[in-house]
């Protein structure tokens, strides 16, 4: 283009329509959260470990060639080495394999257990907090009593009625698991029932099981975000700590939790055997505290603990 | 105040009713007979036993008598151990357990808060970042691996405390540091969040700007409005210790009730896990009625939400 004399002059059709732009796109609330997540760098390594982990429990026990329950005891308790890298137990069993198999364990009965608190939860206290008066009052109430209950003897006496298993685990899980949830989305809704949105939607008509899943649960989905990721590590927790007291799934399948029991039987002469379970769960408990740490931080300031 | 008093109150005894009901039905739901063992016992001598321990008569009479007990203290007898009774082997673990829970619980609330303060007042300084981290570690850590790995470590590699059993102070250190963990974490976290907001609250620039110095306004405003709810926390607290004992007393070979509970557990003690299980229970539930009612004293605001109501 020839330079000219004007003082305006006309720009090419292009450029026009690039001013026209705003300078940044439109930012959706899980984009916003997921920018603001990534700046906190724990919360990202733990996000990548987790990733991991997760890759590694459903791979891991088909890299070393060994199955979980294939023993050769002529090489029992060998030291981690380049053919067993977690080293064998005392049954020659392949740690390596092992371990994944029980952070399997691990991550399903985790994940299973607080989707089914994630339900019964929300929708319990969803549907308290809606319905008010009478009915919210006996629902509370009964959660109450429910709730003072020490779960864990709960969880022990079901384990010990129904028989050891990973269900029974997840069973015994979500008896009384369901309830912290039910509680923090009831608080939530009760806020959120009181703006301005409801009102109009009640205004045009929209029915109670319209308001409360098109608009109540995903209000506060925050909120029950970030419990849900507490959930997970103390399910998990609790299945190992049951496994460890011998309650847990049974044998030749390890959880984490057993592994840990075992191996704490050799603590003086294998260390190895308690080491890379012991690691492995601490490092899931690890990672999905601090993650959903730092989604409070970024969803919900207020939810403090 | 006595509306709230009632409320918890009931609350209590309906939770303790509800366990005796679902200790004494799922126990009983539980198919086979406690007597029958790998040798073969003549039927004359099953139908004995049966009549000795009450099983004979239906399960709703076995029921109420057992409820009459509980309600007299009397969980009755061991069915594994002959001659024992369940309350003699609460009165003989219980101290234990209760001396161990008592030291891991001063521990996790003074260093809870001694931890939770300093973070506070570092906000977004070094000694901030490295209580967050051991405070993410002792709650991501569970107890019975802390537990082995200090074993392992103190024990075994360097030889400063003893492995195992119970008698002396220094036996008793390692279980209870390994208890005291997680709730001094949470504690700690609590302690931190709470410090901080309630360091940036006017009254605290009052005081500050009144000249009084830096220990008072610390000791007499902050503190006492930012432990309010490490105070909630002590209740659940309590149950935490206590079940987490279970593992610990394995591990250390501590003669507690914990390790009573296990065992009656892999034996199929039934009565004791019954008796066991409702014993823990209405402790941990009056430990939280406790709670309550300190609470209730110490912040008159939750006394006055009550009485509006």
């Amino acid at each position: 283009m020839t330079k000219n004399n004007f003082l305006f002059e006309p720009i090419e059709k292009e450029q026009a329509q690039n001013q026209e732009e705003t300078s940044y796109s439109s930012v959706t609330y899980w984009q916003d959260v997921w920018h603001k997540l990534k700046q906190n760098k724990l919360a990202l390594i733990c996000l990548i470990i987790l990733s991991i982990l997760f890759a590694m429990a459903i791979i891991g026990p088909f890299i070393s060639g060994y199955t979980y329950y294939q023993t050769q005891l002529s090489l029992k308790n060998t030291p981690p080495n380049a053919t067993f890298w977690f080293g064998t137990d005392e049954l020659g069993r392949d740690l390596f394999t092992r371990c994944w198999w029980g952070a399997r364990i691990s991550f399903f009965v985790g994940i299973a257990a607080s989707t089914i608190d994630l339900i019964i939860g929300v929708l319990f206290g969803a549907i308290a907090a809606l319905a008010g008066g009478k009915t919210e009052e006996w629902m509370m109430r009964f959660a109450d009593i429910l709730y003072a209950i020490p779960y864990l003897l709960v969880v022990i006496l079901l384990m010990v009625v129904i028989g050891s298993g990973i269900f029974t685990i997840i069973l015994a899980l979500t008896i009384t698991g369901w309830i912290n949830m039910a509680r923090i989305v009831r608080s939530q809704v009760l806020q959120i029932k009181q703006q301005d949105f409801i009102t109009a939607a009640t205004a045009l008509g929209a029915s109670k099981k319209r308001i409360l899943l098109q608009h109540l649960i995903p209000n506060a989905m925050g909120a029950i975000l970030v419990t849900l990721t507490l959930t997970i590590p103390s399910a998990i927790f609790a299945e190992a700590f049951l496994s460890f007291l011998g309650l847990g799934v049974q044998a030749p399948i390890a959880s984490l939790g057993t592994m840990a029991n075992d191996g704490l039987a050799a603590l003086r002469y294998y260390p190895w055997r308690l080491f890379f379970p012991a690691v492995l769960i601490s490092l899931t408990m690890l990672s999905f505290n601090a993650l959903g740490d730092g989604l409070r931080d970024v969803l919900d300031p207020r939810l403090k603990t | 105040m006595s509306n709230y008093l009632v409320k918890k109150g009931l609350i209590l005894l309906s939770s303790l009713f509800l366990v005796t009901v679902l200790t004494f039905f799922l126990m009983h739901a539980i198919p086979g007979d406690p007597f029958i063992q790998d040798k073969a016992i003549p039927e004359e001598i099953l139908q004995a036993l049966h009549k000795h321990y009450g099983l004979d008569q239906p399960l709703y009479v076995q029921f109420f008598k057992y409820l009459d007990g509980v309600l007299h203290f009397e969980l009755g007898p061991s069915f594994k151990y002959e001659g024992r009774t369940v309350n003699e082997i609460i009165s003989t673990g219980f101290p234990v357990s209760f001396y161990l829970g008592m030291e891991a619980l001063v521990i996790a609330v003074f260093g809870g808060i001694c931890l939770g303060s300093i973070a506070a007042m570092n906000h977004r300084r070094l000694p901030d970042y490295i209580m967050m981290v051991i405070a993410v570690l002792g709650i991501s850590v569970p107890s019975f691996i802390l537990a082995t790995f200090l074993q392992y470590l103190l024990a075994m590699k360097l030889s400063l405390l003893p492995v195992a059993r119970w008698g002396s102070f220094s036996q008793t250190i390692m279980p209870a540091l390994s208890l005291a963990a997680l709730p001094l974490a949470f504690i700690a976290r609590l302690t931190r969040s709470n410090m901080i907001e309630v360091l940036q609250q006017d009254y605290i620039q009052t005081a500050k700007s009144k000249g009084l110095n830096g220990i008072k306004v610390l000791l007499r405003h902050v503190l006492r409005n930012a432990l309010l709810p490490v105070v909630t926390y002590l209740g659940p607290l309590t149950a935490a210790v206590m079940t987490g004992s279970f593992a610990i007393e394995k591990i250390f070979g501590i003669p507690g009730l914990g390790q009573w509970f296990v065992m009656s557990i892999t034996n199929r003690d039934y009565t004791v896990i019954m008796g066991v299980t409702i014993f823990y229970s209405a402790l941990l539930l009056l430990c939280v009625f406790i709670v309550d009612l300190l609470y209730c004293f110490i912040d008159p605001r939750i006394k006055q939400d009550y009485d509006k109501k």
